[in-house]
């Protein structure tokens, strides 16, 4: 691979803000290392447009367009050359990508690699595809399909017309060819977070043929299309110097993770509609603490929350 | 702890490397013996000394006797300092669930001065081996409980690592499935996951395993690396740890080589060869 001089990470420890409106200056996390790599694949452009998506996406908003494929090439050429340790993709939905499959096994060639899809797009074809591309790779292949109820009645709300049976659709392909997916379950539906709502979900799975069903809870953040959905964040819901816990660095996935977007790098996959969160165009620009006073960062602490799988 | 005489041989020409003993007091034995039988003149034990197995007392008195050179994993630090749990990392109710009935049993089962032993063990080991730089950690030399699995543990992570942390060769456990990778571009510099003794590679084999390093003959050449599966009394551990009332989940994995347990924390490509 190249072994072109990296430019350096800048030099100054200084804190970068993420242009939050905390009342007062957000605590500064350490940045541990570029452990993981997010790659904002297809921007904000989505074949759905679901009602608590925190960054907004659907098929007519470009705000983030997609990375075109040279791109995302020199993207893992640089973390190649960075030592990063695992990649996600994320949108959007990535599989609206029209060069997924080469920037899958070119990703798959240098480390592990986690999709998050809504999983409508994946036929039985694309599926034996992934499969054959992940039993050639040394690493590992995670897909992530993204539900949020264990019936119609309760997806379909959310999620959009007839897409709760799309989705099962397209996870059973997947599974089919060879992919257990993670399910990742929003819980805007608080039951669904309790140890009932996990084993009812576990068992609906199981019913649909997942011999080994694998959940994932994320919180809602009060974010983008979400907030007219379920509310923003109340006035008292920031953090401030102190909150954090000593090595919180190795909690938080900002920590040690990074996203690059067709327009820049953020700090993580949460923020990128955020004015103020993106911190330059390179990843050089971004390795550096920052201040956690977005009110997104309240949710990620107090739920101890990481996106990773 | 005063180490014979074989482990302090200036410049070794083999040495055997294992971690996870797990309890697995007979395990231990029938792998420092073929270590011996293969000629390895110093023995190291990357820690988790406790957990799974039956009688946690009867590990700490062969380590000792036999001079093996013993790093301190998560669960040693946690046994040793009387936390409340192992520490080991896992995520879900289930793994920690069945981790919890191990540390508790261990906890209450080891003497106050194995404890002792075990809160004051070293966290690190360097060495030159044949002309490279030896770097032994427990999970990863910058966290005890950090996993390296085979699949998520990619070249250029490692070259980092070892950049980082000045060494060519860096040999940890933690995980308890073994494995070794090299860079391409350097290939005397890699990783090596010794696995661990204290139970089967959930592999389907009965067996355990452990790493023998030998120096190559001129500085400059990679170091060999051979995994050795081993053969002991199984049926034997089994019929203690029934004794014992440990969960049949476990005695099930010492009879069969799968896990029955901490399954879920294991990347997509380990669990996709695994039975359970
Ligand atoms: S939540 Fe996911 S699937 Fe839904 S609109 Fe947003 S990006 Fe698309
Ligand atoms: S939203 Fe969460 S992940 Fe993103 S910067 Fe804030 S704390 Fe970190
Ligand atoms: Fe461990």
């Amino acid at each position: 691979m190249t072994a072109q001089p990296l430019p350096p990470p800048d030099d100054t420890d200084q804190p970068v803000s993420l242009g939050g409106d905390t009342p007062q200056p957000g605590p500064v996390l350490p940045f541990a290392a570029l452990d993981t790599l997010w790659l904002q694949i297809t921007g904000t452009i989505c074949n759905i447009a679901c009602r608590h998506c925190f960054i907004t996406c659907g098929p007519k908003n470009d705000s983030h367009p997609m990375m075109d494929e040279e791109h995302v090439l020199e993207t893992l050429r640089e973390a190649y050359d960075r030592g990063v340790r695992e990649y996600y993709f994320t949108g959007g939905e990535p599989f609206m990508h029209p060069k997924i499959l080469p920037i899958i096994e070119a990703t798959l060639a240098q480390g592990p690699l986690t999709i998050l899809t809504n999983g409508i797009l994946i036929t039985d074809t694309l599926a034996a595809r992934l499969a054959e591309i992940a039993q050639a790779s040394e690493y590992s292949l995670d897909v992530r399909v993204s539900i949020d109820g264990t019936t119609p009645e309760e997806n379909d709300p959310i999620r959009g017309k007839n897409t709760f049976h799309r989705i099962l659709a397209g996870a059973q392909a997947l599974h089919r060819g060879g992919i257990n997916p993670v399910f990742t379950v929003t819980t805007v539906h608080a039951r669904l977070a309790e140890s009932e709502g996990r084993a009812e979900f576990l068992a609906l799975l199981r019913e649909l043929g997942f011999t080994r069903p694998r959940l994932k809870m994320i919180p809602p953040f009060k974010l983008g299309r979400e907030v007219r959905r379920g509310g923003g964040y109340d006035a008292a819901e920031y953090l401030v110097e102190g909150d954090l816990m000593d090595g919180e660095e190795h909690v938080l996935q900002c920590g040690s993770c990074r996203m690059v977007t067709a327009k820049g790098v953020y700090p993580c996959p949460i923020l990128i509609e955020e004015e103020g969160a993106r911190m330059g165009d390179t990843l050089a620009d971004a390795l550096k603490p920052i201040r956690l006073d977005q009110r997104a960062c309240y949710t990620c602490h107090v739920e101890g929350f990481t996106c990773s799988t | 702890m005063t180490a014979p005489p074989s482990s302090t041989d200036a410049s070794p020409e083999t040495i055997a490397v294992f971690g996870g003993v797990y309890n697995n007091y007979l395990s231990l034995q029938a792998v420092i013996d073929d270590a011996r039988a293969q000629g390895a003149q110093r023995i190291y034990c990357l820690g988790d000394i406790g957990g799974f197995g039956p009688h946690p007392d009867r590990s700490v008195p062969i380590l000792q006797r036999e001079g093996v050179l013993t790093m301190q994993g998560n669960y040693d630090h946690s046994i040793g300092n009387e936390l409340e749990d192992c520490a080991c990392g896992y995520t879900d109710p289930r793994d920690n669930h069945f981790a919890q009935i191990s540390y508790d049993y261990t906890l209450g089962h080891t003497s106050d001065a194995h404890k002792a032993w075990l809160r004051d063990l070293p966290t690190e080991f360097r060495l030159e081996f044949g002309g490279h730089r030896l770097l032994m950690a427990h999970g990863s030399p910058r966290r005890v409980n950090e996993f390296l699995w085979a699949s998520t543990t990619p070249r250029p992570f490692i070259r980092r690592l070892l950049d980082e942390h000045e060494a060519d060769l860096l040999l940890v456990t933690h995980t308890g499935i073994h494995w070794s990778r090299f860079l391409e571009e350097e290939p005397t510099r890699g990783v090596v996951n010794v696995g661990a003794i204290g139970r089967p590679a959930n592999d389907g084999r009965t067996e355990v395993w452990y790493a023998l390093l030998t120096a190559p003959e001129r500085p400059g050449l990679p170091i060999d690396v051979t995994f050795r599966p081993i053969a002991y009394d199984h049926a034997r551990l089994a019929a203690d740890m029934r004794a014992e009332a440990l969960p049949e989940e476990f005695v099930e994995t010492i009879l069969t080589g799968w896990w029955t347990t901490c399954l879920e924390i294991l990347p997509i490509k380990e669990r996709s060869r695994s039975r359970y």
